[in-house]
């Protein structure tokens, strides 16, 4: 039981993940799943950050920042991609939700699923 | 169209929060920061705009042909500044020691001389200047596209 | 019926993700990485910045930032293309 207490964000981190995985999986509103989606990518970008500390660590920057140990700057990086890469994929999903609206007339997944000819 | 308060103010504020991003993009070898993160900042303050005024009345300032031209460049500068130290490596850094960005700072924490770096200062202003325009672009035409169904050229 | 299933799975799921996460290291005791100690001792001297995150990013790994320019590049083209109106053709042909 202290194992959980001791790697406390890395739990916390799969439980945003668990959560938006039951949104995604049980819920019909297409708004929904596109909020779902965001969440599982902000679960995902904690998880990269919380892995590359070192405890009693500083910033990894060389202005006025005391002098000691620093925390792996390599997962730092890896993170600001991927917030870039969500964003665009974001605004993709949102532009083809008010394309479905605009021909279907509805926001539900279950009425647009076969093609239609 | 919110009321003459609030288009007053907008219109002020606007200066500083550009002021600000502007910092954060040209600092970003310095402090935290850089290019994706002050194009953000600036991104922001043009949404404070649109949400004072009209899409359609922003429409004439920001015309869609600008933000494309804005968009290429920083697309092409970034892509060229990759192509110039072709003779030892792809992204060869390679003003580390001559007289333009070039100085090397002490080793240890200090505080920071502005002209050193190398080739990541120009760098930070070319991505700046690509998602200023990419993303203010996608904003202005969502917005566009919901309130009146106009053709955009 | 289905949702009883289906709730029962997606519980198996979570805890499976919970379990795993706790095989991992502790928090604050990465083990020891070479690459990320060369580039905090000499990412002063090799490039001249005083920020380690900014010379990883466009420096020692700047192929990542290129692609990461291209995709935005080609999902705002992707955003601008789909969002128009066909208002000429009636009139153009």
């Amino acid at each position: 039981m202290e194992r959980v207490l001791l790697n406390f964000p890395f739990v916390a981190a799969a439980l945003l993940v668990g959560i938006s995985l039951y949104i995604i999986i049980f819920k019909r509103n297409l708004i929904k799943l596109i909020m779902g989606i965001s969440m599982m990518a902000s679960g995902v970008n904690l998880f990269l950050v919380a892995l590359g500390y070192r405890a009693e660590g500083n910033a990894p920057i060389y202005t006025e920042v005391p002098a000691g140990r620093m925390v792996l700057p390599v997962p730092q990086a890896l993170t600001l991609t991927s917030i870039v890469i969500n964003v665009a994929v974001l605004a993709l999903m949102l532009t083809m939700v008010i394309q479905i609206y605009r021909h279907t007339g509805s926001l539900d997944a279950e009425k647009s699923r076969r093609m239609k000819g | 169209m919110l009321s003459k308060i609030v288009r007053t103010v907008a219109n002020q504020l606007f200066l500083f929060i550009l002021v600000f991003g502007l910092y954060v993009i040209a600092h970003g070898h310095l402090t935290p920061g850089g290019g994706f993160q002050g194009g953000a900042v600036i991104v922001s303050g043009v949404v404070m705009l649109l949400v004072a005024f009209n899409s359609k009345e922003l429409k004439k300032s920001l015309p869609e042909r600008l933000l494309s031209i804005m968009e290429s460049t920083g697309a092409l500068i970034f892509a060229a500044l990759a192509f110039a130290g072709i003779g030892t490596a792809f992204f060869y850094n390679l003003l580390v020691g001559t007289p333009i960005f070039g100085k090397i700072p002490p080793t240890g924490p200090g505080s920071g001389d502005f002209w050193t770096g190398g080739l990541v200062p120009l760098m930070n202003f070319a991505v700046g200047l690509k998602v200023m325009a990419g993303l203010s672009a996608v904003v202005l035409a969502m917005a566009l596209f919901a309130s009146g169904e106009e053709v955009e050229e | 019926m289905r949702r009883v299933i289906g709730l029962v799975l997606w519980l198996v799921l979570v805890a499976f993700l919970v379990w795993g996460v706790l095989l991992i290291h502790p928090f604050g005791d990465p083990s020891p990485s070479d690459m990320d100690d060369y580039m905090i001792r000499h990412a002063q001297n090799e490039t001249g910045n005083n920020n380690v995150v900014a010379s990883v990013v466009f420096d020692y790994r700047g192929f990542d930032t290129l692609g990461e320019a291209t995709i935005l590049f080609t999902a705002v083209t992707g955003v601008l293309l789909l969002l128009r109106t066909l208002k000429h053709r009636e009139e153009s042909s």
